[in-house]
This record gives structure tokens, C-alpha cells and sequence, in this order.
């Protein structure tokens, strides 16, 4: 009775997101151990060779470079989404809707438009360096966009919102109880953020990181645009394995090989989550 | 005794309610002072205002003579203990207790004799490595009773601090507390909304209502001498009789004109009630026992106790009275039986509201 209404409920959910996620994985992981065809698509001959390519210093100078970029994105909207998510979790209750409403915003927007509104902002005749030229602080215009700095801008601008989520949720979930009662036995602002509310809102620092990083490793529209295809990241190698080299299956080896990071990542955030949660309920 | 903490006419509203309306009380050096009150009645408000948390609207609040209205709550020689513990979840008891500590500069070995010391002091060494999750309820409330002590604070503030407990507990604790205010002589101020704890642990009592106090004195003196009808229901259980102030006593239409402790203070004409305690009714089955006859309504047998409602002819309420078990009264009254009840004019005070 009850196992059977179970499956009723959560069978539609489980056959999506089987139909979705885990069958096309299936097949992306499977297609990532073929040759590829001549003429493009796939020869089924079982093969390591995609994998064995992928660790070559050229595509693994790409892995890398990526993981750097979306590192500095991730921090950087750490440090810029840390004090917003505070913020806004210290309002009155009624007041953080609103807040939370205007971070989500952008998103709601198409991004494409979005990302051209940077390049209008960026370019070498854009707003900001048109003003800076004219209020004579440069001479000459500042190299803002086609390179790793705009890809990090835009990065950043696009997943902060995704940032401040994950940290409010944790920030708002501790009260103001327990920074008071480290205030009372003789700590600074300064020393209960460190020893109190930054340690216990590590799992929302842990999943917001996450999720900008993976997001931002996976993204090939803002390196194309911002960074003026210059900078292969991930996102783009794929794209192009699959669209411009028409080579499926070693465009699938490294898909698999960032899905494989990105659930390591994941479920060691979960960890983390699920081990604090345990200790905070009892607290 | 010298004053440790003065509050001095403190005001706090919160919008139009007046959470603390200009209230003044001084505790002493060593003393264990109790603020007891219905909810609501701004206790919390009080107690935050003295740590530092709350800013009073009107007033100032001194320590040891010195004006720490303006002071930061982290610069306080003042402990709050919270009502809900507030333990640091991601530290260890040891970790939360020496916390505070830490916080003073104090390192190494100096810091783990005092730690060590206060977790003895609460009886919670065996458990210095755990989490505050892995603790019982009376285990956390002495966690966060020894990293309030341990910073050797002048003055103790506690929010109803044995709130979460059962009763069992409770009463076990209450003793604990006491104890250890005694062994280290610092100042407890102590919120309840308990009456039976409040008398119980503390040297004085500053019974509050909406914000204000309603009588200050010591345990003995809010029990038997209440300044008030307010004052005397809050605390114990209390028999009233609406009447008044007639010239050759207090009368109570319907029952009689009666004497009672404080008839020469009551002004001629006044409305008020005639108060007296359950336990100094006196009940028998002869009419010598007392001139006012009534009827057993019912029974509550409490153990060590006898709680009797009594019905007098003509009153709307019944009256309770509270026999020992070592009243042979207690061993065959039965509902329906007919008994004569009375009491001293000493055990009975004319109140008003
Ligand atoms: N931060 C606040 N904002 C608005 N009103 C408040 C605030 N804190 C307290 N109050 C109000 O002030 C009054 C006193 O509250 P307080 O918490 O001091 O009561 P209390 O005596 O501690 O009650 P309890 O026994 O229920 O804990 C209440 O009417 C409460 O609603
Ligand atoms: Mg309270």
C-alpha cells in the first residue's frame, strides 16, 4: 500500500530524470569508449584511446586553465556574495524577500543579452573606459574585454546570485543566538565571524562554491564572447569536439571526465552538509 | 550590603508596549536574586539589557558603581547564560568552555587548568571531548553553566536556565545552583517564571508585571506578606474574598465581618479581598473548629497533601483548603461531608488589586 503509492508519486520524477540525466550519461560515458567514425559519428570498436588523448599536455594544459578560471570566479564571488548573503539574512524577515527577488533578477533575463551588455560595457570604446579617458584618469583604454579578466567578470556576474543563495540559506538557518553568546563571553565582531559564523555556514560556503565552479567550468558561451575565443575553456573543447571536429567520442571522454570531478565535488559537499547539519540540530 | 548591579529607572518599549517601564533594582556582591514573572512581562528585555544586547530607552545601569549603560556587551565583566544554552556546536565542551577564555588571551597550560576546573566544578570532566549533540539536556545546561562561570564574571545572568528540564531534574539542578553560586560567590541573577524555584533558590525576589515590579522582597516576605492581589496569586495558591472595609472589621457580604493582619492599614471604605492560604484553613468536623460551614465539594489528593474545595453557602467560589497528611481529617473526609472551617485573623490580609 504504502510502497506502492510511493512509486505512484515519485515514478513521473524518476522516469524524467532517467529519460534526461541518466541515460544520456549512460550513453555519453559509453560513446566516450568507441572510435570515432570517418565521416564523424561513431565506429563501435571498443577503444581507451579518447581517455588516454584527453591527459595529453595540450588538453590537459585546458583542464587546467579552466579550473583556474572558474577557481578565481568562484572566489571571487565568494568574497563579493559572503557579505550580500550576511546582509541580507540579518534583515527583518519581510525585508529579505525583497532582497533575495532583486539578487535573482538578472537571471530571469536572457543570458546572451546579458553577456552583450558586458561587451558594450567592457570594449575599449565602452562606458567604463570612455569615462575613465574622459575624467583623464587613462590614457589609453584599458584591455577590459578578450581576455581572462572579462571571462572571470562575466563569469562571476552571471553565478553570484547562485552564490548568495547558497549562503543565505546557511546564514539565516544559524540565528542570532549563538553570535551572541560568543559576544558575551568576550569575542570582537571580527572573532565570532571567525571562530563562530564562518565555520558553521562552511556547508553553504561549501555547495555555493559548487556550484559557481561547475557552472563556470561548463560554460562556453561568455569564454566565446567575452573572451574572445581566445581562451578554450571546457565548456568550448566539447562544443567543439562535438560541433567543429565532429569527434563524438573524445568530445564524450571529457564530458565524462568533468561529470566524474563535478559529482566527486558534489558529494563531498554533501558530506559536509549532512555532517554539520547533524551537529547543528542538537545544538 | 553594598550594591554589585544598580539598575536605575530603565525604560524599554518595543513600539507601543513598554517591554521594561522604569524599573529599578540593585543586587548584591554575593547575593542570588531571582526575577520572577508572568511571560511577557519583560524579564528576557531586563537581562538583556544588563549583558549588553539591548540598549535601554531611558535609564542607567551600573556595575560596581560604575556606569556601564554604554558599554559593548563583549567588554561586560557580566555572563549571560541563555535560555536555550547557545552551545557552539562545532566545538567540544572543552572547546566551549574555554572559548570565553581564549577570548581574554589566556593560552597553554593555564587555560587547561581552568577549563579543567570549571568542567570538575558542574561534574562534566568525563565528558570535556564531546559535542554539544552528544549531550543530554541537563549535561548542556551545565556545558553552558561552566562557560559562563569560568570567566569568573561579577555578576551571573541567567535566563530561566532550567527550563528544558523535567521536574526530577529540575529540583536536582536547583540545588546544583545554588551550591555553586555559594562556592564561587558570584552574584546569580536568576530569571523563572517558576514561583516554587524562585523561592526555593533565591535571597530576594523581584516579582515583575507588564514591565514593572510588583513587589521586591525576600521569598518569605512576597509568601506571607504580599503587597498586592497580583502578588499573592502569582506566588502560591491564595483564597479570596471580594469585600470591604467596614468600620468593626472587613466585611464579606454574605459570610460575616472578619479581622485580619493588616486591618489597622486598610483605610475605612475601602474595596478589597480578604486573602488566605490554603494551608491556613483550618477545617473540623466539630463546629468548635471554626465558625463558617460548608460542604465538601471535592478531593485532590496530592500525596503528602489533601486538597479540599469547600462550598459556603451563598459564595460564588468554593474555598480551598490544604490539609497535611498528618491531619487524621485526611484518613476518612469524604466528598459530601459536612465540615466547619475557619482561620486566624493573623493568617489573613485585606489586598487590593
Ligand atoms: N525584539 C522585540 N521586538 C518587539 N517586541 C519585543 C521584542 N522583545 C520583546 N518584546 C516584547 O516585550 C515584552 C517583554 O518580552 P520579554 O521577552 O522580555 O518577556 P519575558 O518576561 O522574558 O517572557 P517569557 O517568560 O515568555 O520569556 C513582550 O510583550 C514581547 O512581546
Ligand atoms: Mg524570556
Amino acid at each position: 500500500m504504502v510502497v506502492s503509492r510511493r512509486i505512484v508519486l515519485t515514478g513521473p520524477g524518476i522516469i524524467w530524470i532517467l529519460a534526461l540525466l541518466v541515460i544520456p550519461c549512460a550513453l555519453l560515458l559509453v560513446n566516450s569508449f568507441f572510435e570515432r567514425g570517418i565521416y564523424g559519428g561513431i565506429d563501435y570498436i571498443l577503444t581507451s584511446e579518447n581517455y588516454v588523448r584527453a591527459i595529453d599536455p595540450l588538453y590537459a594544459q585546458i583542464f587546467w586553465s579552466s579550473a583556474r578560471v572558474a577557481l578565481i570566479t568562484t572566489l571571487v564571488s565568494l568574497v563579493l556574495g559572503y557579505p550580500a548573503a550576511y546582509c541580507i539574512a540579518l534583515m527583518p524577515k519581510r525585508r529579505q524577500l525583497a532582497y533575495l527577488i532583486l539578487v535573482m533578477l538578472p537571471l530571469w533575463s536572457n543570458y546572451l543579452i546579458r553577456t552583450y551588455a558586458w561587451m558594450v560595457l567592457l570594449n575599449s570604446e565602452g562606458l567604463i573606459n570612455k569615462t575613465l579617458l574622459g575624467l583623464g584618469v587613462i590614457d589609453a583604454p584599458l584591455p577590459l574585454l578578450y581576455n581572462d579578466f572579462a571571462i572571470i567578470v562575466g563569469l562571476t556576474y552571471a553565478y553570484v546570485p547562485f552564490m548568495i543563495l547558497a549562503l543565505f540559506s546557511s546564514i539565516s538557518k544559524l540565528g542570532p543566538e549563538l553570535r551572541e553568546a560568543s559576544t558575551d563571553l568576550g569575542a570582537s565582531s571580527l572573532m565570532t565571524f571567525w571562530r563562530v559564523t564562518l565555520p558553521l555556514t562552511l556547508p553553504g560556503v561549501a555547495a555555493g562554491s559548487v556550484f559557481v565552479f561547475v557552472l563556470s567550468v561548463g560554460n562556453f558561451v561568455t569564454p566565446d564572447l567575452l573572451g574572445g575565443g581566445k581562451r578554450t575553456m571546457l565548456g568550448n573543447l566539447i562544443y567543439d569536439q562535438f560541433l567543429t571536429a565532429r569527434d563524438w567520442p573524445f568530445g564524450s571522454a571529457i564530458a565524462a571526465i568533468v561529470i566524474g570531478i563535478m559529482m566527486l565535488l558534489l558529494t563531498v559537499q554533501a558530506i559536509l552538509v549532512n555532517r554539520r547539519d547533524r551537529e547543528g540540530t542538537a545544538a | 550590603m553594598t550594591a554589585l548591579l544598580e539598575v536605575v529607572g530603565v525604560t524599554k518599549a518595543f513600539g507601543p508596549i513598554k517591554a521594561v517601564d522604569n524599573l529599578s533594582i540593585s543586587v548584591g556582591g554575593n547575593e542570588f536574586f531571582a526575577l520572577l514573572g508572568p511571560s511577557g512581562c519583560g524579564k528576557t528585555t531586563l537581562l538583556r539589557m544588563i549583558a549588553g544586547f539591548e540598549k535601554p530607552d531611558q535609564g542607567r545601569i551600573m556595575l560596581d558603581g560604575i556606569d556601564i549603560t554604554d558599554q559593548k556587551a563583549n567588554r561586560r565583566p557580566i555572563n549571560l547564560m541563555f535560555q536555550s544554552y547557545a552551545l557552539f556546536p562545532h566545538m567540544t565542551v572543552a572547546g566551549n568552555v574555554a572559548y570565553g577564555l581564549e577570548m581574554e588571551g589566556m593560552r597553554g597550560a593555564d587555560l587547561k587548568r581552568r577549563v579543567d576546573e570549571a568542567l570538575a566544578l558542574v561534574q562534566l570532566s568525563s565528558l570535556s571531548g564531546r559535542k554539544p549533540a552528544q549531550l543530554s539536556g541537563g549535561q548542556k545546561q551545565r556545558v553552558a553553566l561552566a562557560r559562563a562561570l569560568v570567566k569568573r564574571p561579577k555578576l551571573l545572568l541567567l535566563d530561566e536556565p532550567l527550563g528544558a528540564l523535567d521536574k526530577k531534574l529540575r529540583e536536582q539542578m536547583q540545588i546544583e545552583l545554588k551550591r555553586l553560586q555559594q562556592e564561587t560567590g558570584i552574584a546569580f541573577l536568576v530569571v523563572t517564571h517558576d514561583q516554587e524555584e524562585a523561592l526555593t533558590m533565591a535571597d530576594r525576589i523581584a516579582l515583575l508585571r507588564q514591565g514593572r515590579i510588583a513587589q521586591l522582597g525576600e521569598p518569605r516576605t512576597l509568601y506571607e506578606r504580599p503587597d498586592n492581589r497580583f502578588v499573592a496569586d502569582f506566588i502560591g495558591q491564595m483564597n479570596f474574598f471580594d469585600g470591604q472595609r467596614a468600620v468593626n472589621g472587613f466585611e464579606v457580604p454574605g459570610l460575616g465581618v472578619f479581622d485580619a493582619a493588616n486591618l489597622s492599614d486598610v483605610a475605612a471604605g475601602t474595596a478589597a479581598a480578604l486573602a488566605v492560604r490554603p494551608e491556613r484553613v483550618v477545617v473540623s468536623e466539630t463546629e468548635h473548629g471554626g465558625n463558617l460551614q460548608a460542604e465538601v465539594e471535592g478531593l485532590a489528593y496530592l500525596g503528602q497533601d489533601l486538597i479540599l474545595h469547600l462550598r459556603i453557602a451563598g459564595q460564588a467560589k468554593p474555598l480551598v483548603a490544604r490539609l497535611p497528611a498528618a491531619n487524621p481529617l485526611t484518613t476518612h473526609i469524604a466528598r459530601g461531608a459536612k465540615v466547619w472551617c475557619g482561620w486566624s485573623a493573623a493568617h489573613s490580609l485585606i489586598l487590593s488589586e
